[in-house]
């Protein structure tokens, strides 16, 4: 399709110094009617056109429009600009039907999510009656489901490969599946299986080598091929509830401790490297998949913490807006975004740099959040809850699925841009920004808010009537941090 | 002591024993000689000892003649074992013989080893374990940083990340692999060949190459020869110009200033006549050099200088002279020029430009139409003057790049020319004004008194009024308080999202909830109205009592607080007062000697009150009904006919109150719609507008620019899983080694790790 950007140009004029087309005589010789010689000193303009201008190339094409791009002729740009931006942002209320599917099948709450690294459709999912399901997103359908654990099943992650994956339970075994369902009269059981000494509480796969961590009592690493722990490390006496690798540097590790405390490690030195203790207890942390140093951590004093782990003892950022405890988060693959699930029946996805949420999903059915993944295309995002469902959303709730034609697609861009340019409006503002709540969180919301005024005004009182200096300003950022171990 | 003593005899007494080639003459040690009882019962002891020794049972039972803390296991009596056996007790008794001079030399160099110190304790030892290997994990990290960087910064990312590998081979490679088959293509690649002529990007052949690049001998001389001679020049020049520098003569400097002004002086009228845009130019660089100067101290008669001449003027008349003529500068500089106000626009967006910093709000300024967008703003040219002089900017948007690019070109340059002619006009305008102000001083004086005389009817009209209404009059404590109320609290981070327990569903529900947010912003006016008005009334009453006076704005703007005497004050603190004022007053009169506030003031309100009249609208068409010409006018018939009177308009707010303007072209429904504080990452309101006001629509922009302006920060592809960055993506090396290797290859730790297994295997 040729598409010439076709400027103000107007149909060109001719001058002919002849005679006109129509007007010619067919046999001046014979000269007896039509006009004399004498006309063809007339100077007459036309108009005429090249029908390259105007022609299309093929049916398909779209007609040429000719523009002219004269500013007087578009009068009032930023008005108009304006109104299209508050309906766009009035549409994008109207279309936020962010809720896709649920996946129901499990006959305890889901406990543990985990996404398949070579395909996007398939998911796997741990409950707490040791139950394993691996579901088939496209069809909405659970494909396959396994017995795994007595018990709780406590962690699942898959290899990197995708042709196995691993599970761990409250009966202290750690068990290897192989992804693909047993042929025909075949038993269903595990490639291998430890049986530890202690019970593992989580567990999460090496990226690139044929390694798996666990933990409970201490971190241990394992090597697929053994029974024993490569290594194991430890930092103080308590139960680690998880531990996660890191996805670019992958030899680092990370993991929280209910005594508040998050402890990184380094497997190739096989020591842990720092520890920082919070305020309250991490529930997990999730890494930044395109920053290697941070990673963010779900607490159980209602905030996350994004931290540079070169800085522990100020996080980067404090996020703020749960109404409950955050026990999952999980990045989206493109690294600016995160997705938390927490006890207040809601899932919030927040923007890295910023401290407040720009999403809260939430249903009716859907009780506490237990486990949250974000798909690895970016588009979706999945989470297990207390009562037993999995619960598909898109990641951006108006966002129109299917294939979209060009013009479709630039149009939605336009919005786009057109919302970030007025979203300083107060109109605009206010639409974007408004969500319905349930009740119970609404209510939660204005007490907390309620409770954190007073406390403010509280400490602004003692600092009133007390000795200058001697109740010194702390940052919110740097408040929750009770200190860093070396 | 008495102990150890003994300890050290025994042990001095079984070395005896030990060493058979001692002399036995050997004299007892001084520690064995003060120590006589004890000496005397362990000497007994070792006998019977010895004896035993001799005997059949060798190994017969301690006995315990004595309390002893130390009790043994084993049989043997542990006296002394908490000694440590210091290496001087073993060569003390060495010492005399020389026999033994080789063990002595031995001893004595074992003695002059050092030990070594006790290991760390294991907590310590981890610690610092933990702290090299965080430091270099971070090192290791760091390198991160620039990417993280980018990343961030980036313009649009495009995921998945990893790239295919570019398949384009350079045109060399292609052509090599190709060959001509046909006759035709092996005509063509004969000629080609023969010419050698490139194939690829260097259009030229290396002949045509090298005969662009040769220059005639000719031509290469005489550019030498023109070199030489500027260079010659150009040290001439500096030479003459250091020369001149070190003259001190000041009235050669005097002569050679004078001299330049007068240079200059006629060039610019020789300028004036050749070319006048130029003149004019210059006439604002001038402009410009004197405003320079007149921001300086450099004539305010705080200098060093300055000072020094005004205590010698006293004396010294040459002083006197300099002073005066410095004096005279100054006034000439400081004198204030007549600015006439270009059009109410001006005024009216600089004053709202504290408030409001937005670009939404300025266009609003034009037009009282309930959209705020209705009229564009027109002073544009004038805003980009300002927007360069601005402070710091923020990168200009990319919309300004392209229109200049897509080829404006041309209405900017008939803009330019457009605006040059402006501002001739303007000038022209400029100095008939002057002219007028300069003729006629009488003429102000007049429409001053007009003014007052005004005043003074609306003054008496208020006083009856309020003599008729006698309401509760209000404390003006009330009125501060309403202020205080008026200020919003303190906010803390506003929530990105807004949330409350009933759904918005609808557009027209939308559409309210847009509304509801405008709610309080049309309070607010509101109150702040009232606030004026209870205000305003112990003004009011103030002048209803003085209404048989002559009020002149004069005196109400530069009335002194009535001074209330009481008799316990003593009275030369008054005096003292009162020198203080007259001081004051001396020193506002010197402030203000050169303008009239006050007559400005006065001149700026009526001028805006006159701007913002509604208009007539007039509609005569001369030349319809009548005869037209070069100086014929419609008559006065016809224009009384066809002249729409425009409406009286609401009163002013300000109409009593004389020291006051209040602006009345703010908005109240365009306001709910405007941008009231400037936005978080925008440090002037400038940048936040010219965002705001380049278009990005494809109604205003070509198609490539409409596409770059509107493309996404953020392209994912659907089905297409994106894997976390890897260190080739963005072209750093990974290790070859996998993690797994480099930790089973790490000795030590390994070591310590198998130990740790064995011991939990024990457990």
């Amino acid at each position: 399709m040729r598409r010439s950007h076709v400027t103000g140009r107007g149909p060109r004029k001719a001058e002919v110094a002849c005679l006109p087309e129509g007007w010619q005589n067919p046999n001046p010789a014979r000269g007896s009617w039509g006009p004399r010689p004498r006309a063809a000193k007339m100077k007459v303009k036309m108009l005429s056109r090249n029908p390259d201008n105007y022609v299309r190339e093929t049916k398909l094409d779209i007609q040429r429009v000719p523009r002219n791009y004269d500013p007087t002729l578009h009068p009032f740009e930023v008005p108009r600009e304006y109104v299209r931006a508050l309906n766009a942002t009035k549409l994008e209320r109207v279309f936020a039907k962010p809720f896709l599917a649920s996946l129901d099948g499990h006959r305890d709450g889901v406990n543990c999510l985990a996404k398949h690294p070579k395909s996007l459709t398939t998911v796997l999912s741990g409950a707490c009656d040791g139950e394993v399901k691996i579901w088939n997103l496209t069809r909405r359908k659970c494909v396959r489901t396994i017995q795994a654990h007595e018990g709780f099943v406590r962690g699942i992650c898959a290899r990197f490969c995708g042709t196995s994956f691993f599970t761990v339970g409250d009966d202290k075994t750690v068990k290897q599946w192989k992804m693909d369902g047993p042929g025909c009269g075949e038993e269903e059981e595990p490639l291998q299986t430890i049986l530890g000494k202690t019970v593992y509480t989580g567990i999460d796969h090496h990226w690139k080598d044929p390694v798996f961590a666990t933990c409970g009592q201490q971190v241990d690493i394992w090597d697929e091929q053994r029974t024993s722990p490569v290594c194991s490390m430890n930092w103080g006496f308590d139960s680690i509830c998880s531990v996660k690798f890191n996805p670019i540097e992958t030899f680092i590790l990370g993991s929280c401790a209910s005594d508040r405390n998050i402890v990184l490690y380094d497997m190739r030195q096989a020591t842990p490297l720092k520890k920082v203790i919070l305020d309250m207890r991490t529930n997990t942390i999730c890494w930044n998949p395109m920053e290697a140093f941070h990673f963010t951590a779900a607490n159980e004093d209602y905030n996350l913490y994004t931290f540079d782990m070169r800085a522990l003892d100020m996080p980067v950022q404090v996020h703020m807006d749960h109404v409950s405890a955050v026990l999952d988060v999980d990045y989206s693959p493109t690294g600016k975004e995160f997705v938390s699930a927490s006890f207040d029946k809601s899932i919030r996805i927040f923007p890295v740099e910023r401290s407040r949420s720009r999403e809260v999903y939430h249903t009716k059915r859907m009780q506490h959040v237990i486990c949250v993944k974000w798909t690895s295309d970016s588009k979706y995002i999945m989470c297990g809850s207390d009562e037993m469902n999995i619960r598909l959303w898109k990641a951006n709730a108006s966002e129109k699925l299917g294939v979209l034609s060009s013009r479709e697609k630039a149009a939605n861009d336009y919005n786009q841009k057109l919302k970030e340019k007025f979203q300083y409006h107060p109109h605009v503002k206010r639409i974007a920004r408004h969500r319905h709540l349930p009740k119970s969180i609404y209510s939660q919301i204005q007490e907390q808010r309620i409770m954190r005024e007073s406390r403010r005004r509280k400490e602004m009182n003692r600092r009133k009537h007390s000795k200058p200096g001697s109740v010194p300003v702390v940052s919110e950022r740097k408040k929750h941090v009770v200190a860093v171990v070396k | 002591m008495h102990a150890t003593k003994a300890a050290k005899g025994l042990l001095a007494l079984s070395q005896q024993e030990e060493l058979v080639d001692l002399p036995t003459n050997y004299p007892l040690s001084a520690s064995e000689d003060e120590g006589d009882g004890d000496g005397e019962r362990k000497h007994q002891k070792l006998l019977e000892a010895i004896g035993s020794l001799s005997g059949k049972n060798r190994w017969k039972s301690a006995e315990r003649s004595e309390a002893s803390l130390k009790v043994s296991e084993f049989n043997v009596s542990s006296e002394g074992s908490g000694e440590k056996l210091a290496l001087s007790d073993l060569l003390e008794p060495v010492k005399p013989s020389s026999s033994l001079t080789a063990v002595k030399k031995q001893l004595s160099r074992v003695k002059s080893k050092k030990t070594l110190d006790l290991p760390l304790n294991k907590g310590e030892v981890e610690r610092i374990h933990r702290e090299v290997a965080f430091s270099k994990t971070s090192q290791i990290l760091s390198k991160w940083d620039s990417v993280v960087q980018k990343n961030r910064e980036a313009e649009q990312l495009v995921f998945p990340l990893e790239k295919e590998p570019a398949s384009f081979a350079p045109i060399e490679q292609v052509f090599l692999d190709w060959k001509a088959r046909t006759p035709l293509e092996q005509e063509v690649f004969n000629l080609l060949h023969k010419n050698k002529q490139p194939v690829t990007d260097p259009l030229l052949t290396p002949v045509e190459k090298a005969s662009l690049r040769a220059m005639s001998l000719e031509e290469a001389k005489i550019r030498r020869a023109e070199l030489q001679r500027a260079r010659a020049l150009q040290s001439y020049y500096e030479a003459r110009a250091r020369r001149m520098k070190k003259i001190k003569s000041k009235k050669y400097h005097k002569i050679v200033k004078k001299g330049k002004a007068k240079k200059a002086i006629k060039d610019f009228e020789q300028l004036r006549k050749v070319d006048p845009n130029a003149a004019l130019e210059e006439l604002e660089k001038i402009e410009k050099a004197r405003m320079m100067e007149r921001m300086s101290l450099k004539h305010q008669n705080s200098g060093k200088w300055a000072k020094s001449k005004a205590i010698m003027a006293k004396y010294d008349l040459e002083a006197r002279q300099a002073m005066q003529e410095q004096l005279a500068k100054n006034k000439e500089l400081t004198q204030k020029l007549q600015v006439v106000s270009e059009s109410e626009e001006e005024g009216g967006a600089e004053e709202e430009e504290a408030l409001v910093p937005d670009a939404v709000n300025e266009a609003q300024m034009n037009a009282d139409g309930p959209n705020p967008w209705m009229l564009r703003t027109c002073n544009r040219d004038a805003q980009e003057d300002e927007v360069q002089a601005g402070s710091n900017e923020l990168p200009e948007p990319v919309a300004h790049e392209f229109s200049e690019n897509e080829g404006n070109e041309k209405p900017e340059a008939e803009e330019d020319v457009l605006m040059k002619e402006f501002e001739e006009r303007r000038s022209l305008r400029k100095r008939s004004k002057l002219n007028q102000d300069a003729k006629p001083v009488g003429g102000q004086d007049s429409a001053t008194k007009e003014v007052l005389s005004e005043l003074k009817a609306l003054s008496q009209k208020l006083s009856k009024d309020n003599r008729l209404s006698k309401k509760p009059k209000e404390s003006p404590a009330k009125t501060v308080l309403l202020v205080q109320e008026e200020e919003p609290a303190p906010e803390e981070e506003e929530p990105l999202l807004l949330q409350r327990p009933e759904r918005v569903q609808t557009l027209e529900e939308l559409e309210e909830l847009g509304k509801e947010d405008c709610l309080p912003n049309k309070e607010l006016p509101g109150a702040a109205v009232e606030g004026e008005q209870v205000r305003r009334k112990p003004q009011e009453e103030l002048k209803g009592k003085k209404k048989e006076q002559m009020i002149s704005l004069q005196k109400l703007l530069t009335t002194r607080t009535p001074s209330v005497t009481s008799v316990a004050v003593p009275t030369t603190v008054e005096e003292q007062e009162d020198e203080v004022e007259r001081d004051q007053k001396q020193m506002i009169k010197e402030a203000f000697a050169g303008d009239d506030v006050i007559k400005e003031f006065l001149k700026e309100k009526r001028e805006t009150i006159q701007a913002n009249k509604p208009k007539d609208l007039d509609l005569t068409l001369p030349g319809w009904g009548e005869w037209g010409g070069m100086d014929l006018k419609p008559s006065a018939k016809k224009r009384r006919r066809f002249l729409i009177k425009a409406p009286e308009g609401p009163p002013r707010k300000d109409r009593n109150l004389p020291n006051v303007i209040i602006n009345e072209k703010r908005n109240i429904h365009a306001a709910a719609h405007q941008v009231r504080v400037l936005p978080y990452p925008f440090t002037h309101h400038q940048q936040f507008e010219r965002t705001i006001q380049n278009p990005i629509g494809s109604t205003w922009n070509t198609q490539r620019a409409f596409q770059k302006l509107t493309a996404p920060k953020v392209v994912t592809k659907a089905g297409h899983i994106i894997k976390p960055i890897k260190a080739e993506d963005v072209g750093y090396q990974s290790s070859p080694r996998s993690d797994l290797s480099v930790m089973q290859s790490n000795p030590k730790r390994r070591s310590k790790h198998q130990k740790q297994l064995k011991k939990s295997s024990i457990d």
